[in-house]
């Protein structure tokens, strides 16, 4: 069974004039324990928002997110919340660190409405990443890959079991970037989380086990395909 | 594959324990968000909980000091029930008399001293010969029967401090105030020259010829007496420049004595024999006979003026709520104001699974926090106030105030401070819940 599954997943929101505009629309995506998973597609296409619905952020206008079985959509936003917490990391494009906390303090939150704080596994997994002489240092005191770093360190504080990405690389260099998606994945392989990253970098889609356009997995797609009697998917 | 954690395992009571312990763990987190939410608005935080120690502190001195004062002013040991003066303002003369503020409202003649000392309803009669001063403090002419006056206690209420004695009737002796002897630099043995009147204008051309010697100090009693200059009432009349008209003028000359139809009295300070008589004798001098004020009780006359004041207490009061509407409003405005920049930031805490009442609360706590430290920094404010009321009110009646004053608004207000400071982080804890965390963490955002 999928960790993840998505089934005609439909999110609308009103357009300024009032009319509900489709944002997401997919028909089926899944995704497996420990699998990890690139997403693409197209600037608008709702990539973002696919991540907020699996977060739990967001509840679809229609559809079924089932995690493990459990269906996210048919959950009170407090259970989300709870589910977010114990079972999800979440990685922003620009980090969205707290500013007010240290490297270690913004750790330890990604472990507070979870599995409770714990510093020393904070201070551990920082070390592991190589920022044990920046653990009380503030975001702005950082550079942009030591937050990359601290961001999916918060990720992966609760030692969740998807991790999802959005864009975790957009504001680093070709080099650095390649060089966070590899420690992300050996980090997310390391403690068996699955991953899905939203990511426009060409050359790191090779990386992963797989590689899914957004405009592919939609019900317009699906419907296409179901009428030229042709193949599709992800 | 094990399941997702949307719920707890075990049995109900570890259940229980677990999310009591969550429970204290999820809310000194809360609290440590809701301390470097106020440390990262530092400036916000220290003014608006200054503006809130204002309020507090205010509320309470206006509530505490005015307590405090009225019960200083009308529950005093005195040692006496009435007094009695010329027809006139029984509030006059209980504040020349007993708190030697004010002037006399006149002059009695010796006789209705001598009838009143001798009424069997009475059982002491003190007379008091008013109208000159030292340096500022009242001259107050007596008998050393003043110095005989007890409180409740059964103890004199005035005592001459060791190595002094109260004053020969028939000879030029003062026995001194403590807050007069300290504040003159006077002691057993000096001399001095009373003025004329009872303001202080200095100078040799206001001096009596006549000098006083001290011969006791009073131990200090926290009351107006420690503001007074105790000297025979002979010495009153004789004092030069005096001229007594109890019939016609007269002035006394040295070595002969002085006929009782020309002595007169500012007033009489009474004790009775029991409550009736205080009954009888204000029928008697305030209904029937009107030649004179008795104004008895004592602490009915002092009461009244603070009755008459009720609107200036009115008018501190409204004053000391709206500085705390403000103070309130002022929590308000600053935390809501924070919340569109910190939007971001409640939008990345629910996204690490913060609830939305999680979120609520750091900020209720803040405001919370805020109107504590305000109400803790009130005391502050209030001490500060009371000092100033203290040294005002010792400085022109003697009369000191507790520091130590026990009110119930002591308690109150702070409680009270604290519950607005919560009502306050309502509005913009609810901004802070209705958040939207999707567009809180869009990157345009």
């Amino acid at each position: 069974m999928a960790l993840l599954e998505l089934a005609d997943v439909l999110v609308r929101f009103p357009d300024p004039e009032g009319r509900p505009e489709t944002v997401l629309d997919v028909a089926r995506f899944e995704l497996d324990a420990g699998e990890h998973v690139a997403l693409v597609g197209a600037s608008g296409s709702g990539k973002t928002t696919l991540l907020h619905v699996v977060a739990g952020l967001l509840r679809p206008t229609a559809g079924r997110v089932l995690f493990d079985g459990v269906d996210l959509a048919g959950l009170s936003e407090g259970r989300r919340d709870a589910f977010r917490a114990r079972n999800l990391g979440y990685v922003f494009q620009s980090f969205h660190l707290l500013q007010g906390f240290t490297a270690l303090e913004n750790v330890v939150l990604g472990m507070a409405f979870g599995s409770g704080p714990d510093r020393a596994a904070a201070r551990e997994l920082l070390e592991r990443l190589g920022l044990g002489h920046r653990l009380h240092h503030r975001p702005a005191q950082l550079s942009v890959g030591q937050q990359q770093r601290v961001a999916l360190a918060r990720a992966l504080a609760n030692r969740p079991r998807l991790v999802l990405a959005d864009e975790p690389t957009g504001n680093l260099d070709p080099a650095r970037a390649r060089e966070a998606l590899e420690l992300a994945r050996e980090l997310c392989a390391d403690c068996g989380a699955a991953l899905l990253v939203v990511t426009h970098d060409p050359a790191a889609l090779g990386e992963f086990q797989r590689v899914v356009r957004l405009d592919e997995i939609s019900a317009a797609a699906r419907t296409a395909v179901a009428a030229g009697g042709g193949e599709g998917g992800a | 594959m094990s399941a997702p954690q949307d719920t707890d395992g075990g049995t109900p009571p570890a259940r229980a324990a677990r999310a009591v312990r969550g429970a204290g763990v999820r809310l000194l987190v809360l609290a440590g968000i809701a301390r470097r939410g106020l440390n990262q608005h530092a400036l916000s935080t220290v003014v608006t909980a200054l503006s809130a120690a204002l309020a507090s502190g205010l509320v309470l001195a206006v509530f505490a000091v005015s307590a405090q004062t009225r019960e200083a002013f009308t529950s005093g040991a005195l040692g006496i029930d009435a007094v009695l003066g010329a027809r006139g303002s029984p509030l006059q003369l209980v504040l020349n008399t007993v708190f030697h503020l004010e002037t006399s409202p006149g002059n009695l003649p010796w006789s209705t001293y001598e009838a009143v000392r001798a009424d069997p309803r009475v059982a002491r009669a003190i007379p008091y010969a008013v109208g000159d001063s030292y340096r500022g403090f009242r001259v107050v002419g007596t008998t050393p029967e003043r110095f005989e006056l007890e409180g409740a206690d059964g103890r004199p209420l005035l005592r001459v401090a060791p190595g002094g004695r109260v004053f020969d009737p028939g000879r030029r002796e003062a026995v001194l105030g403590a807050s007069v002897a300290r504040r003159a630099g006077l002691g057993v043995g000096s001399h001095f020259h009373p003025e004329h009147g009872v303001g202080h204008r200095g100078g040799e051309d206001h001096e009596h010829e006549e000098e006083y010697v001290v011969v006791g100090v009073l131990e200090p009693t926290s009351s107006p007496s420690d503001r007074v200059v105790w000297i025979p009432i002979e010495g009153v009349f004789r004092m030069g420049g005096h001229v007594l008209r109890g019939a016609g003028s007269y002035v006394p000359r040295p070595g002969e004595a002085i006929p009782d139809e020309h002595k007169e009295v500012s007033a009489v300070l009474l004790k009775f024999r029991g409550r009736q008589a205080g009954f009888q004798l204000a029928a008697l001098f305030n209904q029937e006979e009107r030649a004179a004020t008795l104004a008895w009780p004592v602490a009915a006359s002092m009461a009244e003026v603070f009755d008459k004041l009720g609107w200036l207490h009115r008018v501190l009061e409204l004053v000391a709520y709206l500085v705390v509407a403000v103070a309130a409003g002022s929590i308000l405005a600053s935390l809501y104001n924070a919340m569109g920049e910190r939007r971001r930031e409640f939008a990345i805490l629910r996204a690490l699974g913060a609830r939305r009442r999680a979120v609520f609360g750091v900020i209720v706590l803040e405001s919370t926090a805020i109107a504590a430290l305000g109400a803790a920094l009130g005391y502050l404010v209030y001490m500060l106030v009371l000092a100033a009321a203290a040294v005002l009110v010792r400085r022109s009646t003697g009369v000191v105030l507790d520091p130590f004053f026990f009110h119930p608004a002591l308690v109150v207000v702070p409680l009270a401070m604290v519950g607005l400071g919560v009502l306050a982080g309502l509005l913009p804890a609810w901004r802070a819940y209705s958040t939207d965390v999707a567009r809180g963490l869009s990157p345009t955002s």
